[in-house]
């Protein structure tokens, strides 16, 4: 009866990107394409080690050697690897040393998205590192976390100011040989954040970074490090906006997380990138690798990510599950609309004994998009009495839209349990006209309909997230974005 | 004069299914819907909260003197209709709770008055709760989750509870029902009638009208009202059946 009314939905998700503008603030680019010079180029301008040059020299020639994968359930316009520019900086005038000193325009930019430094220092006591185009402008509260012996900022500045550290663990769980993409962002990663925390020691406050891609064709090639020693505990998050663009973006992020014995890591990402139009022109990619290890007994990580953006989405935050009792976690949301594509999942290795992983996907599909979830649950031999409980649960808006499931279970020993359940389900029209036949618009019944769905993923989110991850939930599908 | 059904014709896919419906409902009646199956009492039921799947083809439909063809679904809830579904839809992840507070905060902006704070709400949730006997676990699960029968109509006398509409439209609300759970969601709707609002009852079965006593029976067949009268009619239908009135005509 209903069925061939879908004009509630159809009307319903369409709209514009809420986040569309650019900032103009004068750019200094690397000249156009990749070689070695390119690397050479961004490492110079970087100031940096040369060890740091040698291993991106080293990534970069590997990279030559290998091909783009092409096992995703996505359709990917071939990339033209030559025709990006691999390093945009806003141009320094002088050191910034406070709030006051940063580009004005900047700083709007901030305020534009709803993210002012200012009020986060004085309010909400969020550190914040702040990343424009590729460069780190200001490292909010670095003093006051000094206190604790944590270190907190930007990727390019812990090359320089701890290179033992940096040395010591990247590229120990994503090498730059691991795929296409990580070798790619080991020789061209602009920058992103570290944070050491020391043994016993609680971060006391929520770490954060803002990200915008601003210049055209630009490639967003972050590198994020965080390290967890003995002991200690720290909440990560990482929200992104970008402005509306024509041109495909390449986002090929790489994080890797370390935990020690007793330590935790819980890394919460909200992300809104640039989805492409109505019609499935233009959006970023985002190509990211993202993997912890537990390396120590009892050690933790935890993913959390609320995916709304992107044209093509296909990341893997992984954990591998090396220290005996460790426990490892993935709580996904991702949404797709209109034309946009998802392959994105977990891999959880069980090395150690005694180890747990729990998985949490909930896929949302509307317009003509697609969206997959890949996970992979290995335990092997030796990671004796270890569990796995996986539930994907796939939610269809109208009928024009796809969700697919593409789980992969590995167990090499019998003392192992792993469960596995799945859902399909849709938002039917009679589900929209019962809420508003209670008075309910469809939009807050497809916004209700849709957080009480994601519940249980948002709810793993950090406060200060979970509002703003429930109001991106609605709008995404309102249409706002594209 | 609560609501006024004049010379209404409606189709689906083409296909006419009422054909010419006029009906008088005034604040604090009671009227009795009564017919075989595929006769058009569901369509009438969806036609007049607005369900976009039929088309109105000709006549009105006047609710407080407004014309209510013009309004959305939600506006019409708004407005004070409500309908207690004959199937009401599961709505997983979203408690019972949440739903309702959403719906009655709607409402209320939509008249004008402020969101209801979170203490008050809870208070009327309890207060209504007690009226349709049910305890605290069926509110704190979701919409219609894994409910039985019974629960779910339960559950459409509770809605009705907190949203206090003017015009209640209650479709088939004893199909599926045993006689304890008739009683209950019977005695739910007794409680709820005021001398300003008005109910329509759609029934197969003479049985519900036992206690929720009609002002008023019409029998809807072939997408007519084709007699009515007081509610001795639906006795006499129990007795003689609806070929009785096939005969009649």
């Amino acid at each position: 009866m209903g069925s061939d009314n879908n004009n509630i939905l159809d009307a319903y998700t369409s709209g514009e990107y809420k986040y569309g503008f650019h900032s103009d603030i004068e750019t200094e680019y690397a000249p156009v394409g990749l070689n070695e010079d390119t690397v050479r180029y961004i490492s110079a301008r970087k100031e940096e080690p040369v060890f740091m040059l040698e291993y991106r020299l080293k990534a970069y020639r590997h990279w030559l050697t290998m091909k783009m994968p092409t096992w995703p359930h996505l359709e990917i316009p071939p990339i033209d690897f030559q025709n990006i520019i691999y390093y945009a900086a806003p141009k320094k005038k002088k050191e910034l040393g406070s709030l006051d000193e940063v580009d004005p325009e900047l700083l709007a930019t901030f305020n534009k998205l709803g993210i002012s430094l200012e009020e986060q220092k004085k309010l909400s006591g969020v550190a914040v590192d702040a990343v424009i185009d590729s460069v780190s402008v200001k490292t909010t509260f670095s003093e006051t976390l000094s206190k604790y012996g944590i270190i907190f900022c930007s990727f390019s500045e812990a090359v320089k100011n701890h290179p033992d550290l940096v040395k010591k663990y990247m590229g120990s769980i994503v090498p730059y040989t691991d795929n296409f993409f990580s070798a790619l962002n080991s020789a061209v990663f602009s920058d992103g954040s570290f944070c050491y925390i020391p043994k016993g020691v609680r971060c006391p406050i929520e770490l954060s970074t803002y990200f915008r891609i601003n210049a055209a064709n630009t490639g967003q090639f972050e590198r994020t490090l965080i390290v967890a020693d003995e002991g200690a505990y720290v909440s990560y998050m990482e929200g992104c906006t970008a402005p509306q663009r024509d041109e495909n973006q390449l986002h090929a992020a790489v994080v890797e997380i370390v935990t020690m014995k007793d330590a935790e890591v819980k890394y919460s990402t909200v992300q809104n990138w640039y989805p492409g139009d109505k019609n499935g022109k233009g959006g970023i990619y985002n190509f990211v690798t993202k993997r912890g290890i537990c390396k120590g007994s009892n050690s933790k990580i935890s993913w959390t990510q609320v995916e709304t953006g992107s044209a093509i989405t296909w990341k893997y935050p992984s954990c591998i599950l090396l220290g005996d009792n460790s426990v490892g976690e993935f709580y996904s949301v991702a949404v797709t609309n209109n034309y946009q594509q998802a392959d994105t999942g977990t891999k959880m290795l069980h090395l150690g004994r005694n180890t747990k992983s729990t998985i949490i996907s909930k896929g949302i599909s509307a317009g003509r998009s697609n969206n997959s979830y890949r996970g992979l649950v290995r335990i092997t031999k030796n990671a004796v009495n270890s569990r796995n409980y996986s539930q994907c649960d796939s939610l269809l808006l109208g009928d024009k839209c796809g969700a697919h499931t593409f789980p992969y279970i590995q167990t090499e020993n019998k003392s192992s349990i792993v469960e596995h359940e799945a859902t399909t389900s849709k938002i039917s029209e009679d589900q929209l006209f019962y809420c508003q036949q209670r008075g309910i618009d469809t939009e807050s019944a497809v916004g209700l309909i849709v957080n009480g769905y994601a519940k249980e993923v948002l709810k793993q989110l950090p406060m200060e997230f979970a509002v703003e991850a429930q109001k991106l939930l609605s709008i995404s599908l309102e249409g706002s974005v594209g | 004069m609560l609501l006024k059904i004049i010379n209404l014709h409606a189709s689906i896919k083409g296909k006419e299914i009422l054909k010419g419906i006029n009906l008088e409902v005034n604040q604090g009646e009671v009227h009795a819907i009564m017919g075989p199956n595929g006769t058009g009492k569901s369509t009438l039921a969806s036609v007049i909260v607005g369900r976009d799947v039929f088309d109105v083809t000709e006549g009105e439909i006047l609710y407080n003197a407004k014309n209510l063809l013009t309004l959305s679904v939600e506006e019409r809830a708004r407005e004070g209709i409500f309908m207690g579904f004959q199937y009401p839809v599961e709505i997983p992840g979203v408690s019972i709770t949440n739903f309702m507070r959403t719906a009655v905060n709607e409402i209320r902006k939509y008249r004008g008055l402020d969101p209801m704070s979170a203490g008050e709400f809870l208070k009327m949730m309890e207060e209504k709760k007690k009226l349709v006997e049910i305890t605290s676990n069926l509110t704190n699960r979701s919409v219609n989750e894994g409910f039985s029968g019974g629960e779910k109509k339960r559950n459409e006398i509770f809605q009705m509870a907190m949203l206090e509409p003017t015009l209640a439209i209650l479709d088939e609300t004893d199909s599926g029902l045993d006689i304890d759970a008739l009683r209950v969601v019977a005695n739910g709707v007794n409680k709820l009638r005021t001398p300003e609002n008005g109910f329509v009852v759609i029934t197969h079965y003479q049985r519900l009208l036992d206690y929720i006593i009609p002002d008023f029976v019409h029998v809807l067949f072939e997408g007519r009202i084709v007699k009515s009268g007081g509610k001795d009619l639906a006795l006499e239908l129990e007795e003689k059946g609806y070929d009785w009135i096939k005969q009649q005509l």
